[in-house]
Parts: C-alpha cells; sequence; structure tokens
C-alpha cells in the first residue's frame, strides 16, 4: 500500500508552483494511495533487459534549415500579455536568480 | 581575518570545474526560426515557440547540431552515436516553457580535453584539462529589474522580460575536476577558457565576445588540505565575463573559502555571483533543498544520431588546433616569446598571418600591426579589427617599402590616410603626394648643405668617426622632409666623407 | 438538411442543390435551438464561419477547383490554436486567449475551404473520460441529457451527434476521440501518432497526443481524416509519409480473407453485458461477410492503464508549467508588491481544475528523483512490451479488434468523485496511443439494459490506417442494413430537428 502524507503533497505542489489550500493537500493525500497503488502495477513485471520507449515511432535526426523565417510583430508576442511595458512584459518582482 | 594568496597555497590544494556556455552563432534560434541578430528591439525575434505559446512545437536547428559536433571533435570528445534532448524542468520568468530543452545523461559529445600552457616560475608548463560533456541547449530571455536599486534583482518592484534572446543556440562545455593545478589555479582556468575562445573562435561557431555574454563562463572553486585526496565543499561562481576576471573570481573564492576554513566554518555549497567592480563575489540565491530539475527526455524531439561519415566529414574540416598553430607560426616567422606573447595578447595573430600570407615580410607585418595600427586604435579607442585597414593594404605598403618608394617615415603617412579612409595605399600616396627622393643628384646637394652647415662633425667623419654620420643623415633627412631613402642617404654621405 | 451526411452535403454543394452560406446557417440555427441542452460548444464563432461560407460559395461560383469537404461545417476541439478565436483547452486558466497563429490542423481545414463553426467543449487540458472537468461547466449527452457524451472531445462528439455539425475535430491521447464516439453512437478515428501535426495541439501528453476526426459515417470520417493528415515540418515527430488512401479505403467495404484478432485481454470482467452482446453481434457480421476471425494475446494490456497514468501524467506536469501567469492567460494575486513566485502559485491554483492538478501533482511526483526509475522509468519499459504484443498480435492478424469502452454512457457525477473507476472508462483505448498505433469507433448498436450506443474499436498498425476504414465501412455496411439506417438517426430529436 503505497501512500503520500499531506507534507509529501506540500512538496510536490511547491515544486509544481501550485498554492493548495490545506484542504485540497489533505484530500489529494488521501487520494494518492489507491492512485499509486494502481500505477504501481508497473512494477509488477520484471522489467531487466526490457528497453524503455520514450517515443512510440522510431525517427531520428529530424532537423531544419538553419533559415531565418518572420517573428511574430511584437503586437502579436504581447496580445495575450496580463501586463506591459515598452514593449515588454511586464511581470511581479523576480525573487531569487536565474540557473 | 584577512589571508594573503600565499598563505592559501601553502595549506590548500585547489580543485577547479568550469562551466562555459557559448551561444552559437546561428541565424536562427535553436528550435525556432527566429533571427538570432543582437541589439533587435525587445520582442522582435519571437514565435509562439520561443514565446512557449500554447501547442507550438520545438524543431532542431541543424546548424546547431553540426556546430556542436565540430566543438566536440575540437576539443578531442567522443561523439555519440545517438543522443537525446532532456527536460530540465524549474520555474523561472525568464524562460517561456518553464523548462528548458538540454541534454541530461545523452550528451552529444563526451570526454575530451584540451591542453593549455601557462608560465610558471620554472618557465613554460603544460596542463591537461579534461572535457566532461559538450552538449546543447537554449539561452532565456533577458529581464531589465525596474524600482529600488538600478537594474538589481533585489528591491526591485517589477521586471520586464524580452525574450528575444530566449532560444537561441547554447553549448555547455564542462569540465571534469581540474586537479593539481596549486597556485597556478587562477592562471590554468584563464588559459583554459582563452584556448577555448580561441578554439571556437577557429570552428567560427560562435562570437565568443564575452563582454556580450556570447561566452560566459561558471566557475566552480574548492578547497581541500595539501596531501588529503578529501574534496572540500565547491562554491559555483556564474557568468564570469572576462578573461582577467576568471582569475580574479578564483582567486577570490580561493582565499574566501581559506579564511572559512582556517575560522572553522563551513564552506557553503551556494551559488554566487561575480562583481565586477570589487572583484570579489556575493551569496546568489541559496538552495534550501537541491532542485530537483525532474529531467525526463524531451517527447517533442526525436533523437539524434549523427552517422559516422558526417562526423568524420567534419572532423576533416577542422581548422587547425590554435596551440599548435601558434607553434608553427612562430617557428616559421622566428618570433621571440615575447612578440609572440605580445601578438597574442592584442589579438592580431589572424590579421598578421592573412598580411603574411599577401606576402609581407612577417617581422615587418608583426611590427606594423602591434606598433603603428595598435597606437592608432589605442588614441582612437577601438579595436584593431574596426580600423578600415586591412592585410591587403599593409602588404601593400611593406612591399613599397621594400621596393624603395616609401621610407618607413612615410608608409606611416600613407597608414594614417588609409585609416583617415583616403583610400588604398597607392591612393594615399598619389593623393598626398608622398614620394622618395632618390635622385642621387638633389641628395647630393642635400648632403654638401649640411656638411657645409656641420663642417666640425663632417670632420669627425672624415677623422674616422662613422658613428657621428647619424646626426649629418638626420639633417639630410629633415632637408629632403623625410622623403629621401636613409640607407642611401647614408651610403652617398660616407662616400662624399671619404668613407 | 443537417441530417445529411457530410458527403451528401458535399454533393448537395458541388450540384448547387444548396449553398454553403444555407448549410452553415442551417446548423448555427441548430446550435442555437439545441446548444443550451447540450452545451457542445464553447464559442460559436457564427459570423467568421457565416463569411467563411460565403468565400466559398463565391469560389464555387466562380468555377474554382474546391476540396470535396469546402463549405462543409465543422466543430473543433477548444485544444487546437486558431488564430484570434478564443481557445482555451477547455481551462479557466486560458479564459479569454486568442492565439495569434493557427494550428496546422487548422490551416488545412482552411485551406480545404471547410466552415469552422466554433470550439467544442472539453475536459480541461484534455484530461478526462467525460467533458466533466471542464471549466466550463460540462457537455451533456444527446442520447440522454442525464448522462455524459465520455471525454475529452466530449463537445465534439456531441455536437455531431446532436447534428449541430456533420463533422468535428478530436484529440485522442488514450481514447479520448474514440471514448466519447462511442458513447454518443459515432464514429471517431485516432490517426497514427505522427500521422497529424501536433503544431497548435496544446499538448497534455506529447507522446500520445493525436488530433483526428469525428463523423456519423465512416466514410465522413475519412474525408475529414484526410484534410488533417500529412507531414509537417514544424512538429518534428510527424511522419515524413504519404497520407494512407483512406477515402476509397473508406469506399471499398470489402473484408473478404481479412484476418480479424481479438484481444483476449480487452473484454470479460468489466465489461457491460450489453456492450459485449454487441460487440460479438458485430464479430458475427464480419464472419458472415467473409472475414476469418482469431483471437489474439496480449498479456501486457493489464499494466496499460498504470502505464498511461504516469506517463501521461509525467509529460503534462512540464506540458502545463508554462501557464505561469506571465505571457498569457490568467493572472491572480498581483497585488501589494506580490512576487511573481507566488502570483504564479495562485493563478495556478485559481486556473487550473482538480483533475489537472491531481495529474500534475502525480506526474510531478512520478518523475521526481528517486523515483523516476520506479515509476516513469518502468512504465516506459511496460510501453515497450505493448509494443511487442501489438506486433506479435499484427503477424497474426489484419487489424485486432475490441470493444471501445467497457461501459456505455454514464451519468453526471456518477465517477467525478472517484478518480479511479473513471480512470478504467480507457482501459481500452489506451494500449493504441502507449504503441502510437491508429484507432477507430463506430457504432455496434444499442446495449440492451440501458439503451445506450456501444462502440467497437477496430485497431491497425502504425501508418496502416487505411485497414481502420476497410473494415469500418464494411461492418458499418452490415450494420445499417441490419438496421435499416444509421444508427444515429434513432438519437433523441432534443426539441429541435425539422
Ligand atoms: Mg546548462
Ligand atoms: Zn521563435
Amino acid at each position: 500500500m503505497s501512500s503520500l502524507s499531506r507534507d509529501d503533497v506540500a512538496k510536490l505542489a511547491s515544486l509544481a508552483r501550485i498554492e493548495m489550500t490545506e484542504e485540497e493537500l489533505v484530500n489529494l493525500a488521501s487520494q494518492f494511495g489507491s492512485i499509486l497503488d494502481a500505477v504501481a502495477r508497473v512494477q509488477e513485471l520484471n522489467l531487466e533487459g526490457v528497453k524503455a520507449t520514450s517515443h512510440p515511432q522510431p525517427i531520428e535526426n529530424i532537423f531544419r534549415e538553419d533559415v531565418v523565417q518572420p517573428s511574430l510583430t511584437p503586437e502579436q508576442a504581447l496580445s495575450g500579455a496580463p501586463a506591459q511595458e515598452d514593449q515588454r512584459f511586464r511581470v511581479p518582482q523576480i525573487l531569487g536568480e536565474a540557473e | 581575518m584577512a589571508l594573503t594568496y600565499d598563505d592559501v597555497i601553502s595549506k590548500y590544494e585547489p580543485v577547479l570545474g568550469l562551466e562555459v556556455h557559448v551561444e552559437l552563432n546561428t541565424e536562427s534560434k535553436m528550435f525556432c526560426s527566429c533571427s538570432t541578430t543582437f541589439g533587435a528591439e525587445p520582442n522582435t525575434q519571437t514565435c509562439p515557440v520561443c514565446l512557449a505559446l500554447p501547442g507550438a512545437l520545438p524543431v532542431v536547428n541543424a546548424t546547431a547540431i553540426e556546430s556542436t559536433i565540430k566543438i566536440g571533435l575540437a576539443l578531442n570528445c567522443q561523439i555519440a552515436p545517438y543522443s537525446r534532448f532532456a527536460r530540465k524542468n524549474y520555474f523561472y520568468p525568464d524562460m517561456p516553457k518553464n523548462f528548458q530543452i538540454s541534454q541530461y545523461d545523452e550528451p552529444i559529445c563526451f570526454d575530451g580535453y584540451v591542453d593549455v600552457e601557462i608560465e610558471t616560475e620554472e618557465g613554460p608548463k603544460q596542463f591537461r584539462i579534461e572535457i566532461e560533456r559538450v552538449h546543447m541547449e537554449e539561452d532565456t530571455g533577458k529581464s531589465l529589474h525596474v524600482g529600488g536599486a538600478t537594474g538589481r534583482i533585489h528591491g526591485a518592484e517589477y521586471s520586464l522580460l524580452d525574450y528575444n534572446r530566449a532560444g537561441i543556440p547554447l553549448v555547455e562545455i564542462v569540465t571534469k575536476i581540474v586537479p593539481g593545478t596549486g597556485k597556478y589555479a587562477p592562471e590554468v582556468a584563464k588559459a583554459y577558457v582563452a584556448e577555448l575562445r580561441d578554439i571556437l573562435r577557429g570552428l567560427k561557431v560562435s562570437d565568443v565576445k564575452m563582454e556580450q555574454g556570447s561566452l560566459r563562463c561558471d566557475a566552480n572553486v574548492s578547497l581541500r588540505l595539501i596531501g588529503s585526496d578529501v574534496l572540500g565543499t565547491r562554491s559555483e561562481t556564474k557568468n564570469v565575463n572576462s578573461l582577467r576576471s576568471v582569475e580574479r573570481a578564483i582567486r577570490g573564492e580561493m582565499i574566501r573559502h581559506a579564511e572559512l576554513l582556517n575560522d572553522g566554518k563551513k564552506v557553503k555549497q551556494e551559488t554566487r555571483h561575480f562583481q565586477e567592480d570589487t572583484g570579489l563575489t556575493r551569496s546568489g540565491r541559496s538552495k534550501e533543498q537541491a532542485e530537483d530539475y525532474r529531467y525526463f527526455p524531451e517527447p517533442d524531439l526525436v533523437p539524434v544520431a549523427p552517422d559516422a561519415s558526417w562526423i568524420e566529414t567534419l572532423r576533416a574540416a577542422l581548422p587547425e588546433r590554435p596551440s599548435l598553430r601558434r607553434k608553427r607560426l612562430k617557428e616559421e616567422w622566428s618570433v621571440p616569446d615575447k612578440e609572440m606573447a605580445a601578438m597574442i595578447n592584442a589579438d592580431v595573430l589572424d590579421i598578421v598571418e592573412s598580411t603574411v600570407l599577401l606576402g609581407a615580410d612577417p617581422t615587418k607585418a608583426r611590427t606594423w600591426w602591434l606598433g603603428e595600427i595598435s597606437r592608432i586604435a589605442n588614441e582612437k579607442e577601438t579595436a584593431i579589427a574596426d580600423l578600415s585597414i586591412t592585410p591587403a593594404d599593409v602588404a601593400e605598403i611593406v612591399a613599397l617599402v621594400a621596393a624603395g618608394e616609401l621610407t618607413d617615415k612615410l608608409a606611416r603617412q600613407v597608414v594614417e590616410g588609409v585609416i583617415a579612409g583616403e583610400g588604398k595605399p597607392s591612393e594615399v600616396v598619389a593623393k598626398r603626394g608622398i614620394k622618395v627622393v632618390n635622385d642621387d643628384g638633389a641628395l647630393m646637394a642635400a648632403i654638401e648643405k649640411v656638411c657645409a652647415e656641420q663642417a666640425e662633425t663632417a670632420d669627425k667623419v672624415r677623422n674616422g668617426h662613422v658613428p657621428a654620420a647619424g646626426a649629418l643623415i638626420g639633417a639630410v633627412m629633415k632637408e629632403t622632409k623625410g622623403q629621401a631613402d636613409a640607407a642611401r642617404v647614408r651610403e652617398l654621405l660616407l662616400g662624399h666623407l671619404g668613407h | 438538411m443537417i441530417k445529411k451526411t457530410a458527403a451528401q452535403m458535399s454533393a448537395s454543394l458541388t450540384s448547387g442543390e444548396t449553398t454553403s452560406v444555407a448549410l452553415t446557417q442551417s446548423h448555427l440555427d441548430r446550435i442555437n435551438e439545441v446548444d443550451s441542452k447540450v452545451k457542445a460548444f464553447l464559442h460559436v464563432d457564427g459570423e467568421n464561419a457565416l463569411a467563411q461560407a460565403a468565400k466559398v460559395d463565391a469560389e464555387r461560383a466562380a468555377g474554382k477547383k474546391l476540396h470535396p469537404l469546402a463549405g462543409v461545417p465543422l466543430a473543433l476541439k477548444d485544444v487546437l490554436a486558431q488564430e484570434g478565436v478564443p481557445t482555451t483547452a477547455g481551462s479557466k486558466i486560458l479564459q479569454g486567449w486568442k492565439p495569434p497563429y493557427d494550428s496546422t490542423v487548422v490551416s488545412k481545414l482552411k485551406q480545404a475551404g471547410i466552415v469552422i463553426l466554433g470550439k467544442t467543449n472539453m475536459d480541461e487540458f484534455a484530461m478526462g473520460s467525460s467533458t466533466e472537468n471542464s471549466g466550463y461547466g460540462p457537455t451533456f449527452n444527446p442520447w440522454d441529457l442525464t448522462r455524459t457524451p465520455g471525454g475529452s472531445s466530449g463537445g465534439s462528439a456531441a455536437a455531431v451527434s446532436a447534428f449541430e455539425a456533420p463533422i468535428a475535430v478530436g484529440s485522442d491521447t488514450g481514447g479520448s476521440i474514440r471514448q466519447p464516439a462511442a458513447l454518443t453512437g459515432i464514429v471517431g478515428v485516432r490517426p497514427t501518432y505522427g500521422a497529424v501535426s501536433r503544431y497548435g495541439l496544446i499538448a497534455y501528453s506529447s507522446s500520445l497526443d493525436q488530433a483526428g476526426p469525428f463523423g456519423r459515417t465512416v466514410l465522413d470520417t475519412a474525408m475529414l481524416h484526410e484534410v488533417m493528415a500529412g507531414h509537417d515540418p514544424k512538429d518534428a515527430t510527424s511522419i515524413n509519409a504519404a497520407v494512407p488512401n483512406v477515402v476509397s479505403a473508406a469506399r471499398s467495404a470489402d473484408v473478404k480473407g481479412k484476418k480479424i484478432g481479438v484481444i483476449k485481454q480487452l473484454q470479460g470482467s468489466g465489461y457491460q453485458a450489453g456492450v459485449l452482446a454487441r460487440f460479438n453481434e458485430s464479430l458475427d457480421l464480419l464472419a458472415s461477410l467473409g472475414a476469418e476471425i482469431v483471437e489474439v494475446d496480449c498479456p501486457s494490456f493489464e499494466f496499460a492503464l498504470a502505464a498511461y497514468y504516469l506517463i501521461a501524467p509525467s509529460e503534462c506536469s512540464s506540458n502545463l508549467a508554462r501557464f505561469d501567469a506571465m505571457r498569457y492567460g490568467l493572472r491572480t494575486g498581483d497585488d501589494n508588491g506580490a512576487s511573481a513566485e507566488s502570483v504564479m502559485n495562485a493563478t495556478r491554483e485559481a486556473g487550473f481544475g482538480r483533475e489537472v492538478k491531481r495529474r500534475i501533482i502525480l506526474g510531478t511526483y512520478a518523475l521526481s528523483s528517486g523515483y523516476y526509475d520506479a515509476y516513469y522509468g518502468s512504465a516506459q519499459k511496460i510501453r515497450t512490451l505493448i509494443i511487442e504484443d501489438y506486433k506479435k498480435a499484427f503477424t497474426q492478424a489484419d487489424v485486432l479488434v475490441s470493444p471501445t469502452s467497457p461501459i456505455t454512457a454514464f451519468k453526471i457525477g456518477e465517477k467525478s468523485e472517484d478518480p479511479i473507476a473513471m480512470y478504467l472508462a480507457d482501459v481500452a483505448t489506451i494500449p493504441v496511443n502507449l504503441a502510437g498505433i491508429c484507432g477507430m469507433s463506430l457504432p455496434a448498436g444499442l446495449a440492451d439494459e440501458d439503451g445506450l450506443p456501444v462502440g467497437f474499436q477496430i485497431m491497425a498498425p502504425a501508418m496502416q490506417d487505411q485497414r481502420l476504414y476497410e473494415v469500418g465501412s464494411a461492418l458499418e455496411a452490415a450494420l445499417v442494413s441490419k438496421w435499416g439506417g444509421h444508427l444515429i438517426d434513432q438519437v433523441p430529436a432534443l426539441g429541435g430537428a425539422k
């Protein structure tokens, strides 16, 4: 019987950037047992030596030529922006540095 | 307690690790067809793919793959017969998909090395830097932080994002840990980055402009007690943006670590940021827990499986390795060490070679580029490459001097004229009416005049004190407004005075 | 006019018996009449549809050579980007977003002159089997308005079965075209993975997603399939090969001498009696037409559901990371100097529904270090085994068959509190997706116990999509002659139809 605690779910939610309510955390934790039991069936078979398939079609080496095509106009690019300023996307203050 | 560098190296041995990110100079981005031109108006080089609009899909740029393989080959790497892209998942506003398409356990190139040479107290010494992997990924957008301290992320009220840079192809070159450099660690690191830059420039795959960010270095440093084989905790200093900074950052981190260790404190494993003004690093985001990037194979892309003949074609077309080329040129041109170093420092090796290939004498070519032309570039505060004088111009000038049609002094005027945009050397000569006086009659007249004016000196020469002739020659040159050939003047003068 | 098949509408347009504007208007009228009950559409684009129809009519009048489906109306699942038209994938997080570009499928529809009536409802980001997970409320099954039409393409299936559109586009990640087709008594095809471009299809699970056609007949479905399919350089996973000739296959209706493999694992316990009865009758019909029925064994299929519910959530946890309130879509919590991170957190909390969050969390877990090998890694290996099972089975049969869904349409709310029960709705359709092959569902009759439609599933190897149509059209013809008409003719009138 697999399970995840409320705190496990909270940690995953924070990794996934979802600010869940206490109720959601508790609910999800309670559902996770049966969900994990269902998916853990993948571990029932002996999979030693079996190759992993990450892609259903056996294709390789799909490239495009290094040729510039027209971009969107800045108006199009910014058309969905919740906020903008000086032709840039305006976003709330960023805490912490980039990678 | 403030330590000196000597204190540090008497007790500790540094261990380096270097990660270099190189922006490739492809026309279009890594996974979409937007232009990569530097400095465009914000958000004019974006599309559904590089903005991560819902539904958009990446397609790999063929030239980026080719460039990456070339880099791997130039760094003596193995090229993977099969490799895949992977998603590196983390949230950050300058990264539209909130995952970076990168490579994880299947990089396209791996297990290579670069040899670098530095000057030590015991003479030149070679170090081998082993390369762990060379992989492909994509750059992020740029954020502008508004409010609070200028441009700083801390205290900003909000940020403005420009995604023109998002998706520009990046190649990440990661070394294995580099032990055994001892006190030369900073110099070795600098030499490695410089060598890498030269190799990449030779391959023509990147602009390698550190100041524009097309080559960025992250330096990992840790210390261990001399004699110990236990690795210390490392710090990772990000975005060190000049060769000099590579050296300074590593030296600074070595001292900082040693001070902590000597005080019985621990070095924190963290990201630090190099500060150009102080030469110190400051702590970046400290991670409470190691970030879990949840790498998995990128399902929107298919594997890269370069066939052997493609790799061999690329290998055959590789340019000469910069270090070998330097060695060869040094021998061919018989350049002293110091002069060779000066040329490398001034970044004129390519241009001198082009000039020599156009027929100029190597010493003459070097002297022009490193001397007069460098001086003018300095004066104008511009790069030599940006002056409007070409190897062909210099080769022509050298030829004119050799033919006796210009004196060195006149040639300097011609160089000046070419740089001022007055045309090719021959045109400058014609326009300015520059001409060597090689009419012996005219020269003799000037010589007789000077000998009469400076009879005392002339007598000294007549009596066998030849070095005194210098002053007379100078005066003759002045009399002929520098247009005479000094050698011919000397010959005629000495003859005139009985030698 | 709305009761005709797309092929018949095409003929009427060609002969001049009707115009596209008239045809489009009658569908808009129908939508106006019944969609308040069915709720198939999230957005009806009447003005643009009529303009497009008028354009086609003008071109036809000018003697331009047109595609057979030119001027025929269509309903588009809201998962495909259409320039300037609200596109939400059924999620509140994309409410009001208008893409600045067309998906490749939409470009192809436009190029063929097909009239797009509007965007249809769906489970949010295609996660669900009932269309109850839409951020904009459920769609109702035209056969019984208290039941779900299946999902996630429930809006498109309901629109076609309620005569709001003759054909529709859906997408199928784990059965999202075939299962709603089964539950609404129509035909739905999930083409071979890579046959239809995914460019502009809002991703749920990249290695499983595939857009495909709905129609009321096998032929109509084939005609739309042909328009949608084809290589696209904008999709690196798109197959660079000729589209199988599905339209002529749909006209061939011939199964004589074909081997039809019944998958042992996709029947029996868990399958409703009425579903099995109709399935077996269809097998008998095929046998009577000269097909040879064999049984095939696919032992790994038992683990398909588990593998699917690891792979799809894993990929979606990454695919949906872009919905972060920075560049488009919903933004909440942006006040009093909130940080970008807290705005992301608040927006994703407010914008995503329960099932989406559940799958993102499950996927985040399955990919996290320490669990990757046990979950995601194992699931990818199961996938290999399923592919091998299919390979072997296809050496024994030309096509494989099973019931499409173990059950008929269930009541709204019946399974929404029990995710595992809901996941079981896709047990028979998921193996196709994991293997990247193609599958069709077509109506096999009504279950005795509830009078609701039953779907018959046909599966064929990758890029052998024409086999679905050969067998499907033969079975359809036999069933239609047995019933004296199409099954869909028995759908309740909804108080609208003339
Ligand atoms: Mg990297
Ligand atoms: Zn782009």
